[in-house]
């Protein structure tokens, strides 16, 4: 018998599970048990759905169900689902395949306006886009929390609608937890007959996602921030459109996604969304309350500490993002985790070269506040202990990261 | 090794010496945590910079070297994190080496970011933030401290002959020694790769890093020209004063250097030609004979005694280049910002900006930064084998 993954896995600290305190939901949130249980259900039936006897019609099933259940759940038509296997790549299918859709229909088109706070999954396709493909990016500004204000995006439309190819603006900030008002771009854009896209991957379970109500062109979404598996994501693409492929192959998913369709982890994907949607409210209120606890908390043991993005329903109810003065966020995250507390900087970065955050120096902050920021995010599993331990520790880490300096 | 259990920061560079060393800390039972240091970051080669989230990025070698760092603290089962020292880097190392460059000096940016950065900015941060000792994989010895005498740590040769690091160490202070612990002192490096396979890193096999991490290896005259502008000079024959050619840019040259000058390496009278001085200030490049650049007689700055500063008088060995042999020397003046040292037997090549390194036998005794030489006067007594061992 050879060794599993899961056999390999060693402890890296001498803390159990259960003593730790994990305050980084929103890099990922721990998989739902009924999930995980669907998950590995629907593996076991196996099947490809493209086949057409008798286990490819049940493994169909699977898929069109969950599609159903998913665009129940957001209040999308089950047409409109393109399942991915990431929200990194709706993201690129969004960007890449719509802005070659448009430039084909209309040489003219090759502008795409996007916010500077956008996650990595939406600035690297566009900074590729513009290197690689004739695009002209237009960074819309952000206010010092981090928001996007619709009345920017009107005034470009005014002057050049027929040159743009997309706008792209995140539905919610996941550094900062900012808020945009989706609904206000998304009719914006409609009026100038310009497509919209979001990147609602922080969005969706944590506050009210309705794509009725909003109407974006395109929306995305990924398993993982919400309870559902890694590794499937979906992008939510109005029926009449055409993106460009980026995977050719078998013509799946309207052959704007080719491969064998990932039953079982889109099963998983569509129980998490439903269950989270459905539990939204409750969820909002009570994690709302213990983000203000933390912030609160945080702010009586270090006074000093700033609070960044939007307050109180401005911002995604887990998320709580401070600038701790004459730190670096490093040293503060290398030493919570020795006190078993996890966080996290920024966005995590692949080599783990601490960057400063561009988020924050888009907001205007300098780099030092920016390299001296923490994000603490909360999620399902988060009790009043966890904040309570982070209170607790939290002296200590800030005075031993100020002795350390900043750079 | 002390049997208390300390909480220590091992430099990991993603090589196999830094690797073995913090495996053989953490089977020592410390609570071992891992750090890569990211130095020199290439901004200028990052395509339309201003664009937001556009990240500086780095020379692809060394963000491998970050993953292999990450896998090796995997398999150990440590924490590690990435500490971004490139500014300090840039500002400590990187600039002085272009102005070392620039002045017609050949600057030592391993010894300078060991003063630096490493033993400096890195291990201040280490102790700041509560750990007890920063860990390096550098091939060299401390010997503790001895409270009965009360003499402080010493540094010492590793026991590899071959890979003894001690030289680009000897700035370390007694402070510094105390809280700096390098587990590879007593290792040879085969053994090292050995133990490096047997514990299943799978950098056990990769090659031994090249001198100057942030310039790609064999090109530091190309990587100077880019950022230096271009000196002209003339090549003068130091026997005979004679010019024996232009060169189009002097930066770079380094004395005791026969290839890359320009000129036929080899002169009519079948000598090799080596630099023997550059003079910036009046743009000339001197050859001559190896012989020509003989000296017994180093000036240089003030030095860094590693414990109680020798006198006048001093008698012990000198090292002038990182995998040269020793010379007997003797102290012959030390003062604030002056060390003068003569040696017993004429050294060759000596390049200013280079450090010459002072030993009682194992043991550093301090170090200084070379400015000038001079022939001297050499006392008689010649042991062949010295010779041998100077001619770099
Ligand atoms: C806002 C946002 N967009 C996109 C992504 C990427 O999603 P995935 O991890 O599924 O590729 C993330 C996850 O970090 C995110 O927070």
């Amino acid at each position: 018998m050879g060794t599993t993954a899961a056999d390999r896995l060693t402890p890296d600290t001498g803390l159990t599970p259960d003593t730790r305190v994990f305050l980084d939901h929103a890099a990922t949130t721990p998989i739902r048990p009924a999930v995980l249980e669907l998950v590995i259900d629907t593996m076991r039936l196996g099947g490809n759905a493209s086949s057409l006897h008798a286990a490819g019609r049940a493994a169909r099933r699977i898929v069109e169900q969950s599609r159903e259940q998913l665009a129940a759940a957001l209040r999308a038509n089950p047409s409109e689902v393109v399942f991915t296997a990431s929200g990194t790549e709706a993201n690129n299918l969004a960007l890449k395949g719509l802005f070659w859709a448009a430039r084909d229909a209309d040489p003219r088109r090759r502008v795409i306006l996007t916010s500077g706070v956008e996650h990595h999954a939406v600035l690297d396709p566009v900074r590729w886009l513009a290197a690689h493909e004739g695009c002209e990016v237009v960074y819309l500004a952000v206010d010092r929390e981090g928001r996007v204000d619709p009345a920017q995006v009107r005034e470009i439309l005014l002057d050049r609608a027929d040159e743009v190819a997309l706008v792209s603006v995140m539905w919610a900030n996941n550094e900062v937890g900012t808020l945009n008002d989706v609904k206000d771009l998304a009719h914006t854009c409609a009026q100038f007959g310009v497509l919209f896209h979001t990147d609602a991957v922080q969005a969706v379970g944590s506050v009210p996602v309705a794509v009725d109500e909003v109407r974006p062109d395109a929306l995305t979404l990924s398993g993982h921030k919400l309870g559902g598996p890694i590794g499937v994501g979906a992008l939510l693409l109005r029926r009449d459109l055409r993106p460009v492929a980026l995977l050719h192959g078998g013509g799946q998913e309207r052959s704007v996604r080719s491969g064998t369709l990932d039953a079982p982890h889109i099963a998983g994907l569509a129980l998490a969304v439903e269950l989270a949607v459905a539990e939204q409210p409750a969820y909002a209120s009570r994690v709302g309350q213990l983000r203000d606890l933390l912030i609160t908390g945080v702010q009586q043991v270090v006074p000093d500490a700033v609070l960044n993005g939007a307050p109180g329903s401005g911002r995604l109810p887990g998320n709580a993002h401070l600038t701790f003065p004459g730190c670096e966020g490093d040293a503060l995250l290398m030493l919570l985790d020795a006190a078993g507390i996890m966080c996290a900087t920024g966005s995590a970065c692949q080599a783990g070269v601490p960057e400063p955050s561009h988020v924050l120096l888009a907001m205007g902050r300098d780099e030092r506040s920016a390299r001296g920021s923490l994000r603490f995010s909360l999620g399902r599993s988060s009790q009043e202990r966890d904040v309570d331990a982070l209170i607790d520790a939290l002296p200590g880490v800030v005075a031993r990261a100020r002795r350390a300096g900043q750079r | 090794m002390s049997s208390e259990r300390r909480r220590i920061v091992a430099a990991l560079s993603g090589g196999v010496d830094s690797a073995v060393a913090a495996a053989r800390l953490v089977d020592a039972g410390h609570e071992v945590t891992g750090v890569h240091l990211a130095l020199a970051r290439d901004t200028a080669s990052d395509a339309p910079g201003s664009a937001p989230g556009a990240r500086p990025s780095r020379g692809c070698c060394t963000a491998q070297d970050a993953r292999d760092a990450a896998r090796i603290a995997d398999v150990l089962g440590i924490a590690f994190y990435v500490w971004d020292v490139s500014e300090a880097f840039e500002r400590e190392v990187i600039a002085d080496f272009l102005t070392e460059y620039a002045r017609g000096r050949t600057p030592h940016p391993c010894a300078r970011c060991n003063e630096r950065i490493k033993f400096a900015t890195v291990l201040n941060r280490a102790i700041a933030l509560g750990f007890d000792a920063l860990a390096t994989g550098h091939y060299a010895r401390i010997e503790p401290a001895d409270p009965a005498t009360g003499r402080g740590p010493t540094l010492h040769r590793g026991a590899d002959p071959g890979k003894d690091q001690s030289y680009v160490l000897a700035m370390l202070t007694a402070d510094q020694l105390a809280t700096v612990v390098l587990p590879l002192g007593d290792a040879h490096k085969d053994e090292v790769r050995r133990e490096a396979a047997r514990r299943g890193l799978t950098v056990a096999a990769k090659p031994d890093s090249h001198d100057i991490c942030f310039i790609p290896q064999g090109s530091t005259r190309a990587w100077l020209a880019a950022r230096l502008p271009a000196r002209p000079g003339r090549i003068v024959d130091g026997a005979t004063g004679r010019i024996l050619g232009e060169v189009a840019d002097l930066t770079g040259l380094t004395v005791g250097q026969r290839r890359g000058v320009g000129l036929p390496t080899i002169s009519s009278d079948q000598q090799r030609r080596y630099v023997t001085a550059i003079d910036v200030a009046t743009a000339t490049v001197t050859v001559g004979a190896l012989t020509d650049s003989e000296v017994t007689l180093i000036v240089g700055g003030g030095a860094q005694w590693c414990g109680p500063a020798p006198g006048v008088g001093w008698r012990g060995r000198v090292q002038v280049r990182a995998h040269g042999e020793t010379t007997p020397a003797v102290l012959t003046d030390v003062g604030a910002g002056r060390t003068v040292l003569t040696c017993e037997l004429p050294v060759r090549g000596i390049a200013p900006g280079q450090l010459a390194v002072l030993y009682e036998g194992t043991r550093v005794v301090g170090s200084f930064t070379m400015d000038r030489s001079a022939p001297g006067v050499a006392p008689a007594a010649v042991a062949a084998d010295v010779v041998r061992g100077v001619s770099g």
